[in-house]
């Protein structure tokens, strides 16, 4: 059913995902918002990994290893992040990324 | 014969036991270890001469024990071995019976001083060294133990390093010897880049090829090879306190007095003797011209030494300049002597050398006694010492009359063998060692009688007669000095190694005998009582006294030389070139950088999406770059 698909269309839908959660990444000022963002861009690249794997190179299985890959370490990075966010609200009473700006020059 | 490496081994291990437990080691304990190895080094020391010169009939090298040390290439290799040849198991003999003689006295001498045991390693690297100097198989490993001899001599010499003459002395002394083995250094790498070898028994074989070769290869007006054993010879006259580059050793004597009768009078400073000897065969065969310049340099030291030691004051300087004139003596027999049957100054050098140190390690031990009794050095404070210490009183005078030359002493034969020697080759370098030999004998005799006759004068306390342990090494120097002039020292070591006969010779022993009592009588007359004659005549020579006694002005000369025309013309300009040069280079990109980061440092924000956007438009730019690259 998936071959009626033309590749373009995925493709199409998978970058707007990407633009769509760059753009949140680069805009939102809260930081979960902007973990949201970063999640959308690693999922549009998961169906990327998919949608290449199943239309260029059908008998291998290499992009799928690589989609589940993405998938536990952004699991990872999330638990990761969410933990480094509600320190630094324990810290500084804001999750607000442009108070975090003690790391410069 | 493989017991000779035990004479090292000993010195060794007991420097690196006292030196590694310095802290925890009872003085005592500490002292008898150092002096019972040193004994038995002395002991394996005289039965190797025994070995050597009365269980074989020839003399040939022996070489009981070598290993290669470093290997570069196939051809160029460093050895590390003992050499057994005449000269080498003499000067065994000589530096570990004064060594232990030395350490012995020390034990008394030293007793109570706070780096005592520090002062046992110390001088016990000193015998190490010189011992390893002496047995040397070639010139690669006698350089390593030359310049090991320079620092312990420069640590024994800073041994008080709470004193700031001391350490300055310890100073000028290992930079003046230092430069000169800069000398030493380049002539061995050009005798061994020439010849292909470090190795004594090859270099020395009159009928080495390389070594000839390297007279047809003419640089400046002299011979290559010349010009190697000159510089080689300059190391030599550093260690020996030759002129010009004598003047560390008055100052040496900040140092210990027994480390002054051990090293800087008995055994390191005729190192420089020693060395020409062991290369004697190449100066004799292949330069004649280099021979000259030690035989010129020995006789001008000689005759310069002995003037300015009849003038000082310090009982130790007054010692320090007689060693330079003996060596003097030395050089000057080397240099006028020739080979094989003509080889009698070699001998004569050879054998004043021995007699020297006894009589002059004597003097410097008796000079230790009176310091120890008085704790004081100038000699015009002292008087009538021979009511108070009449041991140290007969010894010091046996030592006077042998180095005056009166027989039978021990001197009197050495400095008999190196007149007629002088006589037979150059009656000026005779005249100047008469002249010499009658101002020894007045120096000797001046010291001896402004500190043993002349007036009470009132002391702190009683002088009191040292202990035993100090008395003993004098006695047996003492019996050294009288006895050593006897050995038919010819029979043993010559130029070849083929026995020398030689006798003495009647009309320079009444000429040498003459002078001498000349000396003294002139002494007599001046120092035994209170007199103003001595005064009468240094007024007499007014300039030439008052120049004496400021040792010429040489050490102002060094100081000019030094601080006015190379710090200033060579020093200070390169210094400059490195201030505004390379610094200011270093400088600039310094500089450079500082304002670099300063002017992009706003770019780190610590905003994360600013990185964020910076980031993105880098990968859109790559990406716009590979997609308009490609097509």
């Amino acid at each position: 059913m998936m071959e009626h698909v033309p590749i373009a269309h995925v493709l199409m839908v998978t970058s707007t995902m990407f633009f769509i959660g760059a753009y949140g990444f680069l805009t939102r000022r809260n930081l979960v918002t902007m973990l949201i963002g970063v999640e959308l861009m690693l999922n549009a690249v998961n169906i990327n990994f998919v949608i290449f794997d199943r239309y260029v190179y059908p008998d291998q299985i290499e992009g799928h290893f690589f989609a589940l890959f993405i998938i536990a370490i952004a699991a990872a990075e999330a638990a990761v992040a969410i933990a480094i966010f509600i320190n630094l609200y324990r810290n500084i009473r804001s999750i607000d990324v442009e108070e975090v700006d003690k790391m410069k020059y | 014969m493989s017991y000779v490496l035990l004479i090292l081994a000993l010195p060794l291990s007991v420097f690196v036991v006292n030196g590694l437990l310095s802290g925890n080691l009872p003085h005592r304990l500490a002292g008898w270890l150092a002096t019972g190895s040193m004994g038995i080094a002395t002991v394996l020391a005289w039965l190797t001469a025994y070995n050597y010169f009365f269980q074989s009939s020839s003399y040939e090298k022996i070489i009981p024990f070598r290993i290669t040390w470093l290997r570069f290439t196939e051809t160029l290799q460093i050895d590390m071995g003992i050499l057994l040849d005449p000269i080498s198991v003499m000067m065994l003999v000589v530096i570990t019976t004064i060594s232990l003689m030395v350490f012995l006295y020390s034990m008394g001498y030293m007793q109570g001083e706070k780096g005592f045991v520090r002062y046992f390693s110390f001088l016990s690297l000193f015998s190490f060294s010189m011992l390893g100097l002496v047995v040397a198989t070639n010139l690669f490993q006698l350089y390593m133990f030359w310049e090991l001899v320079g620092v312990s001599s420069y640590l024994l010499i800073g041994y008080c390093y709470d004193k700031p003459e001391a350490v300055a002395a310890a100073k000028k002394a290992f930079i003046v010897t230092r430069f000169a083995d800069f000398g030493f250094l380049v002539g061995i790498l050009l005798l061994s880049y020439y010849t292909g070898t470090f190795d004594f028994t090859e270099i020395t074989n009159p009928e080495n090829a390389a070594v000839a070769g390297m007279t047809g290869i003419s640089f400046m007006g002299l011979s290559v090879l010349t010009w190697a054993l000159i510089l080689i010879f300059m190391g030599g006259a550093g260690k020996s306190a030759m002129f010009p580059l004598h003047i560390w050793l008055p100052d040496a004597m900040e140092g210990p007095t027994p480390v002054s009768a051990l090293i800087h009078a008995a055994t390191m400073v005729v190192a420089g003797v020693f060395l020409v000897a062991r290369m004697f065969p190449v100066f004799s065969f292949h330069a004649p011209e280099a021979l000259d310049a030690v035989a010129f340099i020995g006789a001008f030291t000689l005759l310069f030494a002995a003037i300015i030691a009849c003038t000082q004051t310090d009982i130790k300087r007054i010692l320090a300049f007689s060693t330079m004139s003996q060596i003097g003596y030395m050089m000057l027999a080397l240099g006028v002597s020739g080979y094989g049957s003509e080889g009698l100054g070699f001998t004569a050098s050879m054998f004043h050398l021995f007699t020297h140190a006894f009589f002059k390690a004597l003097l410097f031990l008796g000079a230790g006694s009176i310091i120890h009794a008085l704790h004081k050095n100038d000699i015009r404070e002292m008087g009538n010492l021979r009511k108070h210490q009449p041991v140290t009183h007969i010894v010091f005078l046996i030592a006077c009359l042998a180095i005056a030359g009166i027989p039978p002493f021990a001197g009197f034969f050495s400095k008999d063998e190196i007149l007629s020697a002088a006589f037979a080759s150059n009656p000026i370098y005779f005249g100047v060692a008469a002249l010499a030999a009658a101002l020894t004998a007045f120096y000797m005799f001046r010291l001896y009688f402004l500190v043993f006759w002349n007036n009470e004068r009132t002391y702190e306390h009683t002088p009191h007669e040292s202990p035993v342990i100090m008395l003993i090494p004098m006695i047996v120097l003492a019996i050294g000095s009288v006895f050593a002039g006897f050995i038919p020292f010819g029979n043993f070591v010559s130029s070849d190694n083929q026995p020398l006969h030689t006798h003495l010779n009647v009309t320079i022993a009444i000429i040498s005998v003459m002078v001498a009592l000349l000396g003294i009588t002139v002494a007599w007359i001046f120092y035994k009582k209170e007199s103003s004659l001595s005064e009468q005549l240094s007024n007499t020579f007014g300039a030439l006294y008052h120049a004496a006694v400021q040792k010429f002005f040489i050490d102002e000369l060094y100081l000019f030389i030094t601080k006015k025309i190379i710090f200033n013309l060579i020093s200070r300009p390169i210094a400059w070139f490195d201030k505004h040069i390379i610094d200011a280079f270093m400088d600039f990109t310094a500089t450079v950088t500082n304002w670099v980061s300063k002017e992009i440092k706003g770019l780190q924000s610590g905003q994360l999406q600013h990185y964020a956007y910076i980031f993105l438009s880098g990968v859109l730019l790559i990406v716009l770059v590979m997609i308009f690259t490609n097509t």
